[in-house]
């Protein structure tokens, strides 16, 4: 195994050109436990942490560019107002030591259909910027999941950064596990409210082989809100509405049985969830109690 | 490959350190290091925490090569480490921190050796943390201890007058099997009612 410590991003992708079965390596969360259980032997690592430009993330007018390796922790602290979906969706990653290590390139990199960034990242809309010696691109996150664990990148590639639009409304994330913290999740779900342009994004996790949207969901809420001058007068929803709603994003579930819970659950749970998050950011939206401040909500 | 970091505020040196090894085996089985705790391997325990450039992280997911550099606090320094903090300026000049046969010959002072001797500030000196986890009770089998007590010194350090929330939050990382958790509660309880009553005293 060779150990490569590139010390710019130019170096980084130069390396990466030159191996491209090479393993980036930043926080380690998940490549050192793989290492540590011997599943896995990669001929050379890819250190990222000595590139600072990674841990760096820039509020810009529209967009927020985050760094692919700015740990949770930080995401939690400092782009709560910004990324709200994304910041309660770090909070319930793993532990506080994991959180100060890991970060969305991570996620994005292993694409882990349980990974608790991707619903709030599918929820919210965003592009992930890649790179490589041939040039640089940007993923539409809709395009980036392929496969169970695989992504839309080149061997020769590295994620440089996620582009996310600033919340222009509420965003709620929710994850079903066996306890509060230190838990992958058994399936999670994360909605966008976007008064903007009227549109509702959502993002299911660990229900399907890849994480996906429950597009179906999105867009009978979308018409159903235009159609009931919903966005207008702000009044609560009907309840049959929200049923609707969550029936369409169970539907939208392609989950499998496993040690962490069957199908069945997963499709059930998906249901319950969406139609919790819907009332949380309705009740936001509409300046109730419920915002997106403060803590994870239990679901 | 020869990795250079700082380990308890000196430089230290591991050779021959095999590429995909992690930062906790370089600090027990090539440093002589023990304190930090090898078990889960997958960031799940919480028992081989230490600070990595002041954040608390899990030692054992941390890639050997990673820490070139870079600065490391492990339990065996954490005394000296709050005994600077508390000094604020930390040294002044001077070769500072623990030195690495210091560490490995680390131990609790014995009561007797303690009541006799007072603070003398050498190797067997505790940190506030460390004594309230004594005079808590917070410590059974002990396995766990070293993780928590770098997990709870940092959360003390950011908040002086934490919530049970909050201390409940810092340490979720970290698992007991012995305890249930409450000594260790009460512990960190302890270390900030005596940090608010020493600078009370203070009058600050």
């Amino acid at each position: 195994m060779d150990f490569l410590r590139p010390a710019s991003w130019e170096e980084a992708l130069a390396a990466k050109a030159e191996h491209p079965t090479a393993v980036p390596i930043a926080g380690g969360t998940d490549v050192m436990v793989e290492i540590n259980f011997d599943h896995r032997r990669p001929e050379y690592l890819l250190d990222l942490n000595r590139i600072g430009d990674l841990d760096e993330w820039e509020v810009g007018e529209r967009t927020v560019r985050l760094g692919a390796s700015v740990p949770y922790t930080q995401i939690m602290e400092n782009l709560r107002a910004e990324l709200p979906g994304l910041a309660l969706a770090s909070h319930t990653v793993a532990s506080p030591q994991i959180r100060n290590r890991g970060g969305v390139g991570g996620n994005l990199g292993t694409a882990s259909p349980a990974g608790d960034a991707h619903p709030a990242l599918l929820a919210a809309g965003c592009e992930v910027e890649v790179e490589s010696l041939r040039g640089r691109r940007m993923i539409p996150i809709d395009d980036f999941y392929t496969g169970v664990k695989r992504n839309a990148m080149e061997p020769d590639e590295l994620i440089r950064a996620v582009h996310l639009p600033k919340a222009d409304g509420p965003q709620q994330f929710s994850k079903v596990g066996t306890r509060n913290a230190m838990v992958i999740a058994v399936c999670a779900f994360g909605i966008a409210l976007h008064p903007g342009t009227r549109t509702v994004r959502t993002g299911i996790g660990s229900a399907a082989p890849t994480p996906v949207r429950a597009r179906a969901a999105e867009e009978f809420l979308a018409a159903a809100l235009e159609e009931g001058g919903f966005w207008e007068s702000g009044q609560a929803l009907p309840p049959s509405l929200a049923q609707q709603f969550a029936q369409l994003a169970a539907g939208a579930c392609n989950p499998i049985d496993d040690v962490r819970g069957s199908a069945a659950y997963r499709r059930h749970a998906v249901g319950i969830m969406a139609r919790r998050t819907l009332g949380w950011t309705w009740e936001s939206y509409r300046g109730g109690a419920h915002g997106t401040k403060g803590g994870a909500q239990c679901a | 490959m020869r990795v250079t970091f700082t380990v308890n505020g000196r430089r230290q040196e591991a050779d021959d350190v095999w590429e995909g090894e992690s930062l906790l085996y370089v600090l027990r089985e090539r440093m002589g290091l023990p304190g930090s705790k090898n078990a889960c391997e997958q960031g799940e325990c919480g028992s081989c925490t230490v600070r990595l450039d002041g954040v608390p992280v899990c030692s054992c997911l941390v890639a050997a090569g990673q820490v070139e550099g870079r600065d490391v606090v492990t339990v065996e320094g954490l005394a000296d480490f709050a005994r600077q903090r508390a000094e604020r300026g930390g040294c002044a000049g001077g070769v500072c921190g623990t030195g690495l046969d210091e560490a490995k010959r680390w131990a609790a002072k014995p009561a007797a050796e303690e009541q006799a001797g007072g603070q003398s500030g050498g190797p067997g000196e505790l940190s506030p943390i460390q004594q309230a986890f004594i005079d808590a009770g917070a410590v059974q089998c002990g396995f766990c201890t070293p993780g928590l007590l770098v997990a709870a010194d940092e959360l003390l350090e950011r908040n002086d007058s934490p919530s049970d929330a909050d201390i409940r939050e810092a340490l979720s990382g970290n698992l007991c099997r012995c305890t249930g958790y409450e000594k260790i509660l009460d512990a960190v309880r302890l270390a900030a009612a005596r940090g608010e009553s020493r600078t009370a005293g203070q009058g600050a």
